[in-house]
């Protein structure tokens, strides 16, 4: 944390306290709350709890608390900043990437608890309790997710710039869907923009991976 | 005796003793005709030729240098190359370990961000920096004094002198700042305080080809080439904004003469294409981050080419070549735009300087759409004459097209290189208009050609009752294409093809086929050095980049495959100028360059590791065997083949066997290396790279939209050295020429000159629900041309999928659209026209 964090330090609340009205006074009504909004990425109980206390936070840092792949890290971050520049400056985990900013690729699907979101969408003061899930915690230590270890096999990335996306995509599509079709996985990757033109072996690979998985399951 | 030994395939005992002390035929034979040229002393080789599966298929005899390894046999005998092989870097994309540049994270590190123009054409009276300046955060701005990637006036003298670079289009960079964080820097970014006079400006081809349009230059303007190709011919006549046309042809100059062409011709087709501008829109946008230190600068570049990069680094900076180092670990796509340092590369720079940190620059989205590149538009007007046999007579091409700023629309190689034709004429023009510059991109003109080219081929077969298979059995000369053809027509049956527009509901399907042409290109600055260290580990190092062709792969399966090892042992280290020099990836050239180096350096290392490693067995280097991660110990060369009269191959069997990593450890010194480069091509005549595409579509008459349903794809790329990463570099090709044909579009607001979707849900990209089934085939086809005989693939995949594409569309409904993208709206109005003229059935 630099000198300049530590000086636009704010206390503007302990964690899981800021709320969404709070946020929206302190930081105006952009683009991406509104979004978020109508994702409908903020629970109901949420909404409810901003009727009752509001709580003005920032536009200076504000600490925020997130679940990362089974870690608690605490970070500095302005109320405007998205999950995924907290995920990829903050606390270095980047391999979620960045592509348009603006919801229109998947490159920074991550996911929130089991759901896949874009984290370029997503505020970090949002997140809340939520356990974030990102391409670096998908594996268990040295042992691959299926559908990357099937990613490998089937050659489904070329650039790779699209993969951690892709992926996040497709194991949350087999979290949900044991034994998807392949419109289920066009489905899933529809968000995810792949100019390298990988598709095909996208779609090989997680038909794979399912089909592996139900076999190791048996 | 030299030549009879190298007529066995395998090398001869006395090949191997010569190739192990290195003493070349021609210097020690002295009965061998070639002139004893001692610095380039050669042997003869026999090396596989022909297409595989065909009766083509043979060898020839080349002359080849006499330190070059011997003949590579065909893959089916080899153990490594050829064979499928997933990516060495698979697991490090899979986990996002991958580091690219726009996740270099360095000490001290400064974020930047650029101000662009938000007018297309002005002069800029003064930029205030003051509040920038003063913005939390802030550490250095920067004014750019020059501007690179436009064309550039011959005589400068010709426009008013400046204080600042004018501007030519929406999205020219005029300044940068840097600071401690990205926010900070794009909140100081929009305290720049620009004073601009806004001139008149034409964003549109046809209105800019108009007498009285808006000049994007007040006289005659030149741009570069890139390493990537791009970029127009120079010093062409220019009038008012229209530069040309140049007049070409096959190699580079008219055939024949096309009036008598035409004269001759029973049947003659023409037509006019338009084709759209595109953007690359690779997913990592153009970026850096550059650290200047005094004792140099070290860039890490989101690049297609290391030491393209470097080059242009130490001409602006005037600093040695030595002094520059550039490093591209894993990069997000670039296809044909990243090769130069360019404004990102140079800002970065700049700021790294004046704030003594490392900078860190990536474009945002908006910014790559707008200035660092994109395919040129084309109107082409084409008009092909040929006999009631099909025979070729003439083939005429006028085009225009624009490539903003740039140049480079030219659209004539599929014309002037595809088809035998005796007389062919291309007039190719530039229409300079107030946009961001063209880059190479794909196969520059060659999608655009084909898109024209293969619809009035089509057209001439319909006319001429020969089926569009047939004809172009007839009129191309290539046995590959032949043999694609073939394999291609059978895998998508092709004899179920119908007459255009048969079928009767409101979907209609149709099949359709197109083929591209692209070229063998080398580049000679590939070089490698391969080292073994008496652990048994092995290393290739090479400044060549991996830009998600799978290089890095196929580097390590050409040192195995030397080494009898596998793919997985091998480190490689490349991406990085520190390392010997590697050709920038532009051109299909990668493999086809690269690949040769590395079996050369592989080679090499492998005579010493012999040498030394038969001299502590107390044994001869040819005696030794490499292979399956063993070294076999014989009682005499296992090559041999001269023991048996009959022409039975002689098997010895080993005496004893040990590992790789065994033999290793008796090295005599803890590491041995050896470095090589490439010799040029052992035979210089043109050879191509092609395909042929077939599609299936399905066209909704009622709404226009285009559902293309299947695609078969069949290539050749020389030696397929990897065909698990060809395949995906086919799909991909396939898929962008979809996303070319049906969606694609760089739409400028005529009034305002801005682009109005510089973004990816309004700039439409394919995604995975309009992906159809794509299979694709490889053929593989020997030409002994190198020490690995590779060829490349990239860009020869994407050529024809348009054109097959239209093509379908075409044999579906009975209407051709000449316009891309095909979007519903034009299908719709193609069809409502033809309906007009009672030409489709509904
Ligand atoms: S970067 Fe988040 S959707 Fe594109
Ligand atoms: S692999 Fe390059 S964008 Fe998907």
């Amino acid at each position: 944390m630099s000198k300049h964090d530590e000086k636009e330090k704010q206390d503007a609340g302990a964690f899981g306290h800021v709320t969404r009205r709070g946020f929206l006074k302190g930081a105006g009504l952009t683009a991406a709350g509104a979004a978020i909004m109508e994702n409908g990425l903020l629970g109901a109980k949420d909404a409810a709890a901003a009727e009752a206390e509001p709580v003005v936070v920032g536009p200076g840092r504000v600490p925020v608390t997130l679940r990362v792949n089974g870690t608690v890290q605490k970070v500095q971050v302005e109320p405007r900043t998205t999950l995924a520049e907290a995920l990829r400056f903050e606390l270095g985990l980047t391999g979620t990437k960045v592509v348009c900013d603006r919801g229109s690729c998947s490159a920074c699907t991550v996911w929130l608890d089991s759901t896949p979101v874009c984290s370029c969408m997503t505020l970090a003061v949002d997140v809340g309790a939520r356990k974030i899930t990102t391409i670096e915690g998908l594996a268990q230590s040295e042992e691959l997710h299926p559908v990357q270890e099937a990613f490998i096999e089937y050659d489904a990335m070329q650039c790779g710039f699209c993969t951690p996306g892709m992926i996040m995509s497709c194991a949350a599509l087999l979290n949900h869907k044991a034994n998807p079709t392949l419109d289920d996985v066009k489905q899933a990757t529809s968000g995810n923009l792949c100019r390298c033109g990988t598709y095909p072996k996208v779609f090989e690979a997680t038909l794979a991976a399912a089909k592996a998985t139900r076999k190791g399951g048996e | 005796m030299a030549l009879q030994q190298s007529q066995q395939q395998k090398p001869s005992a006395a090949e191997a003793k010569t190739a192990n002390t290195s003493i070349p035929n021609a210097a020690r034979n002295p009965s061998n005709d070639e002139p004893n040229k001692k610095r380039n002393a050669t042997r003869r080789e026999v090396l596989p030729a022909g297409i595989v599966g065909t009766e083509g298929m043979n060898t020839v005899e080349r002359e080849i240098p006499a330190d070059e390894p011997p003949a590579l046999k065909v893959n089916s005998s080899l153990a490594v190359i050829g064979r499928s092989t997933p990516r060495l870097d698979g697991r490090l994309k899979v986990t996002g370990k991958a580091r690219y540049t726009a996740d270099v994270r360095l000490p001290g590190m400064l974020f930047a961000q650029v101000v662009t123009s938000r007018y297309p054409h002005a002069r800029i009276r003064s930029i205030d920096t003051s509040l920038a300046e003063r913005a939390p955060g802030v550490r250095a701005v920067y004014v750019l004094d020059r501007v690179l990637g436009n064309a550039e006036l011959r005589d400068k003298s010709k426009e008013l002198p400046a204080k600042f670079p004018i501007v030519r289009f929406a999205g020219q960079p005029i300044a940068a700042v840097a600071a401690t964080t990205q926010a900070e820097a794009d909140d100081a970014a929009r305290l720049f305080k620009v004073e601009y006079e806004p001139l008149p400006f034409v964003v549109d081809e046809d209105e800019a080809r108009k007498k009285d349009a808006p000049l994007v230059f007040p006289g005659a303007a030149d741009q570069g080439g890139t390493a990537g190709g791009g970029g127009g011919p120079q010093g062409v006549t220019q009038e008012g904004n229209v530069r040309g046309p140049v007049k070409s042809g096959p190699r580079g100059r008219p055939a024949g003469d096309i009036n008598r062409g035409f004269a001759e011709a029973e049947v003659t087709v023409e037509g006019e294409f338009r084709t759209q501008v595109q953007t690359h829109s690779a997913l990592e946008t153009h970026g850096v981050v550059a650290d200047w230190k005094e004792d140099g600068l070290t860039v890490y570049a989101s690049t297609q080419g290391t030491s393209s990069v470097r080059d242009e680094f130490a001409a602006i900076f005037k600093l040695k070549k030595s002094q520059v180092r550039v490093v591209t670990e894993f990069m997000g796509g670039g296809f044909g735009a990243k090769f130069g340092a360019g404004n990102v590369g140079v800002i970065a720079a700049q700021l790294s300087k004046k704030a003594g940190a490392p900078v860190r620059l990536m474009l945002t989205r908006k910014d790559e759409h707008l200035s660092v590149g994109n395919r040129p538009s084309s109107i082409q007007k084409l008009r092909v004459g040929a006999k009631r046999d099909g025979t070729l007579t003439a083939i005429h091409l006028f085009s225009y097209g624009t490539a903003g700023t740039g140049t480079g629309a030219g659209a004539g190689g599929p014309a002037q290189n595809m088809y035998k034709c005796p007389n062919i004429l291309t007039e190719e023009a530039d229409v300079f208009t107030h946009a961001g510059p063209a880059a190479a991109f794909r196969a520059p003109g060659h999608p655009q050609g084909c898109f024209a080219l293969e619809q009035t081929i089509d057209e001439l077969a319909e006319k001429l009752g020969i089926d569009p298979v047939a004809l172009r059995d007839r009129i191309d000369e290539s046995p590959a294409r032949r043999e694609e053809r073939r394999l291609g027509a059978e895998r998508i049956g092709w004899s179920r093809r119908r007459r255009a527009g048969s079928d009767t509901g409101p979907v209609k399907r149709g099949l359709g086929v197109a083929q591209s042409i692209w070229y063998r290109f080398v580049n000679m600055d590939s070089a490698c050095e391969v080292r073994v260290t008496q652990d048994g580990s092995v290393e290739i190092l090479s400044g060549v980049q991996d830009i998600g062709g799978g290089i890095r792969t196929v580097l390590a399966q050409v040192v195995a495959e030397e080494l009898g090892l596998k793919a997985s042992d091998i480190t490689v280290r490349i991406g990085d100028t520190a390392y010997p020099a590697g050709p920038a990836s532009g051109g299909s050239v990668t493999t086809g360059s690269i690949t040769p180096a590395a079996r050369n350096a592989a080679f090499k290392v492998k005579q010493q590791f012999l040498e030394e490693v038969a001299s502590a067995l107390g044994t001869m280097p040819e005696y030794l065997k490499l292979g399956g991660g063993q070294v076999a110990v014989f009682d005499r060369n296992p090559n041999w083949s001269d023991g048996d009269r009959q022409g039975r191959s002689y098997k010895a069997a080993p005496i004893k066997s040990l590992s790789f990593r065994q033999a290793a450890s008796r090295l005599k010194t803890e590491q041995i290396a050896a470095r090589a480069s490439r010799s040029d091509d052992y035979e210089k005549s043109r050879a191509t790279y092609g395909g042929v595409q077939f599609a299936e579509v399905a066209v909704d008459t009622e709404t226009g939209v285009i559902k293309v349903e299947r695609v078969v794809a069949v290539h050749d790329c020389g030696r397929p050295m990897n065909p698990l990463t060809v395949e995906s570099q086919i799909n991909g090709g396939v898929l962008q020429g979809i996303s070319y044909a049906l969606y694609e579009d760089r739409i400028l607001d005529r009034n305002t000159g801005l682009m109005v979707n510089p973004n990816l849900e309004q700039y439409k990209i394919v995604g995975s629900r309009e992906t159809p089934r794509i299979e694709a085939i490889l053929i593989e086809e020997y030409t002994g041309r190198s020490s690995t005989d590779a060829g490349g693939i990239g860009e020869p995949a994407t050529i024809p999928t348009a054109a097959a594409v239209a093509n379908a569309v075409y044999n579906a409904t009975g209407v051709r659209v000449r316009e891309m993208p095909m979007t519903p709206a034009r299908v719709l109005a193609a069809l409502q026209s033809a309906r007009g003229k009672g030409g489709v059935r509904s």
